[in-house]
């Protein structure tokens, strides 16, 4: 399943950073982030609850981007 | 000035403006303080504060969370180190002055590549302005409601007013009037529209109030996917951008230690060979070299000439699915076209009218007295006895002899008689007409040359003598032979038609338009085979060109699979990589022209950027470039590198 979310970060290094994090977190088998259209496209790994990996990636974006922001989680 | 700031940033960015502006006006106050150690530092660590403190919150937070290497701990350090070197040697070598101004120019080169970026974002989605706010919901008593989009069910009626956008995709009921697809398919005459037409969203309404049944919920309609679809695009990374994330993953490090190493190493070997040492010449080598390290140019440009390169596209109706399609089609050698609804109109049409000798004499004397060319007159015979039929090819040649005259007259029509399989003979305005296949001539006892064009060929007998033959076959589209010539100049070294139609028809179009190999009769199976052969043969990237409707496998078999037409078609959008808006073939070699120019921009960046950067960073370590130097190598290079990034928005006139 992929699902695209609305996101706010700064700069182009922090989209990576995001991307990067995002794609570490358990349930998330792959991840794609814009800074061009501030988007993140996220595929679940199978049988994965979306919500509850997405708040895991928020935290780990977080981590990496203190500044960052996912929408519609 | 200030009105206009406050439209082209955000509050952000304002804050971010109002930090640097304090900054500099305290760096040009503090230069006439004439005060000494430590209180020099403490007057310096104000404008350092203002201007660094997020920079140094994200470096220290980088380091909490093992992300070390990265631009705002190469900018902490560097500053933290001038500042400290500056309290050391009371300001005499580099110190607090560079330690500002430093992080003041990041500063301003981070504002001015934020409200680039942000520009630059903007235009695109203004180039693609298609959302539809609102639909005006007609209830079931005749008023209207203004409603989210989202809400409106399929089958419900809306009204759109002229000015107004088609919110959801449907089909006019009442009313007619024409519309603008500009923003749709570059194309800027408007079409008409009437009742029982299907409309799409996206479109605006010129004139007229129409009233629409739709057909689609907002999701599925044509202005939301292709929104998704443009906005979803720079998701899908192009090798360049992922060869520059890997090479920043490694060159922060890299650099972090060579500057390290310049810092401790010479002055370590000149100690030890006996000679005099100034540590902190080599410190202030180390630190300009951390300066200059920065990668910002590189990580912001290609990305933005992308997402430009992308925009400037879909602004002229041509669609691209993702930066890495981009990529490919820049070089793209081999371009392979279906024949019919890609290069044809995919519609029959009549394309020959050739009079019979003899034909001449006398030709208007069944036409009521009209006096017409013997190419109109021998239209005006067919037309009026195939008036009944429903035959496709009958149905061309009463709208070619409309087009060139006026519509047939059923009054002049009598005894009409169909003949299967030959044709039909009726009489028109007082003479006997036979309209058919050489069968029929035949029958009649003509003889008539034979035809071996592309098209199907109608005979006609007018009192009992050949009178000529009216050839219908399926149209070239305009600009397809300018297409094939455009692709050529652009570098194209091989250009391949595939069809399944007849060997003639197709080599008729084949030689119209100059492609230099063409295969017919093939089985859509067979296309793919074709393109798999091409690809290992050429070892070239290869292109497929077609409508989308039944050649999905061969489109997602090339390496791009471009298709014409999208308009509507859910199946061309869905299959192809780039998706033509309009039937213009001509839109392939204007999309390889910007894809080109989009690769040669992020090409240029690439090398310029790293160039410079390396330049400088020898410069640097060998004391020839300061601390000043290092910020044009860092903030000059990403300005100048976003600037020309920012040229692969613009897109040339015309097709070509």
């Amino acid at each position: 399943m992929k699902k695209t979310y609305k996101i706010e970060v700064d700069c182009a290094a922090c989209a990576q950073k995001m991307e990067d994090a995002a794609k570490t977190v358990a349930g998330v088998a792959d991840a794609s982030v814009s800074f061009m259209s501030q988007k993140m496209k996220v595929e679940f790994a199978e049988g994965a609850d979306d919500a509850g990996v997405m708040q895991d990636v928020l935290k780990a974006c977080k981590k990496v981007e203190s500044d960052c922001e996912i929408f519609g989680i | 000035m200030a009105a206009q700031a406050g439209t082209i940033m955000t509050k952000k960015q304002k804050k971010t403006l109002y930090r640097i502006l304090v900054t500099a006006v305290l760096l040009i106050l503090w230069h006439f303080v004439p005060l000494q150690n430590p209180w020099r530092l403490f007057l310096y660590l104000i404008p350092y504060g203002i201007i660094g403190w997020d920079v140094l919150r994200k470096a220290v937070l980088g380091i909490k969370n093992g992300q070390v290497f990265d631009e705002n701990f190469l900018m902490a350090v560097a500053t933290v180190g001038a500042m400290v070197l500056g309290f050391f040697t009371d300001g005499e070598e580099g110190g607090y002055l560079e330690g500002v101004a430093v992080m003041l120019f990041y500063q301003i080169g981070e504002l001015f590549q934020s409200v680039a970026v942000g520009k630059s974002r903007k235009s695109i989605t203004d180039l693609m302005d298609i959302r539809p706010d609102y639909a005006n919901l007609v209830g079931e008593d005749g008023e209207t409601e203004t409603v989210d989009p989202d809400d409106v069910e399929i089958g419900s009626l809306i009204l759109i007013k002229p000015g107004e956008k088609i919110p959801i995709d449907g089909i006019v009921v009442s009313g007619s009037g024409s519309v603008n697809t500009v923003a749709l398919t570059g194309e800027s005459v408007p079409r008409s529209v009437h009742e029982g037409d299907e409309v799409i969203s996206g479109c605006i309404s010129e004139n007229g109030l129409l009233k629409i049944r739709t057909t689609k919920e907002f999701g599925e309609s044509t202005a939301s996917k292709i929104l998704d679809l443009v906005e979803n695009s720079s998701l899908k990374k192009s090798r360049s951008e992922d060869f520059i994330s890997k090479f920043a993953r490694y060159y922060t490090p890299a650099v972090c230690f060579s500057a390290l190493a310049l810092a401790v190493l010479p002055p370590v070997i000149l100690a030890l060979s006996g000679r005099e040492v100034s540590v902190w010449t080599w410190v202030i080598r180390a630190l300009t070299f951390l300066v200059i390290s920065c990668p910002c140019a590189l990580v912001i440009s290609i990305p933005l000439s992308f997402f430009g390169g992308i925009g400037a596209a879909s602004s002229r109706g041509i669609l691209v699915k993702g930066s890495n399609y981009l990529e490919t089609l820049s070089k793209v050698r081999v371009c392979v076209f279906d024949k019919t609804g890609t290069l044809t109109e995919g519609v029959f049409a009549v394309t020959e009218v050739t009079p019979a000798d003899g034909f001449a004499e006398g030709a208007d004397a069944g036409t009521g007295g009209k006096s017409m060319s013997p190419e109109t007159a021998l239209l005006y015979y067919a037309a009026h006895a195939e008036l009944y039929s429903t035959h496709p090819i009958a149905g061309s040649i009463r709208e070619a002899y409309a087009q060139r005259a006026e519509a047939p007259d059923p009054s002049l029509v009598t005894d009409v008689t169909e003949i299967s399989g030959h044709g039909v003979t009726a009489g028109v305005g007082g003479r006997n007409v036979a309209a058919g296949n050489r069968k029929l001539m035949k029958r009649l006892g003509l003889e008539v040359p034979e035809y071996d064009g592309a098209g199907t060929a109608v005979y006609l007998a007018v009192d009992g003598s050949y009178a000529g033959r009216i050839v219908i076959s399926d149209r070239v589209k305009e600009g397809a032979a300018q297409a094939i010539r455009g692709l050529k100049a652009a570098g194209i070294r091989q250009t391949v038609m595939l069809t399944g139609d007849r060997m003639q028809a197709a080599e008729h179009v084949a030689k119209d338009l100059g492609v230099d190999s063409w295969y017919a009769e093939l089985l859509p199976a067979d296309k793919v085979t074709k393109v798999e052969e091409l690809l290992t043969k050429t070892g070239d990237r290869v292109a497929f060109v077609g409508d989308g409707i039944n050649d999905a496998p061969v489109l997602s078999r090339a390496d791009v699979g471009i298709a014409m037409g999208g308009l509507g078609s859910d199946a061309a959008i869905e299959a192809a990589d780039v998706v033509l808006m309009d039937d213009d073939p001509r839109k392939i070699a204007l999309a390889m022209y910007i894809s080109r120019k989009c690769l040669r921009i992020v090409f240029e960046n690439i090398v310029f950027a790293i160039g410079v950067k390396f330049l400088c960073l020898i410069l640097g370590a060998l004391g020839i470039a300061n601390m000043w130097v290092a910020v044009f190598a860092d903030v000059g290079v990403m300005v100048i590198a976003v600037l020309n990034a920012i040229r692969c928005l613009k897109v040339p006139s015309g097709t070509q």
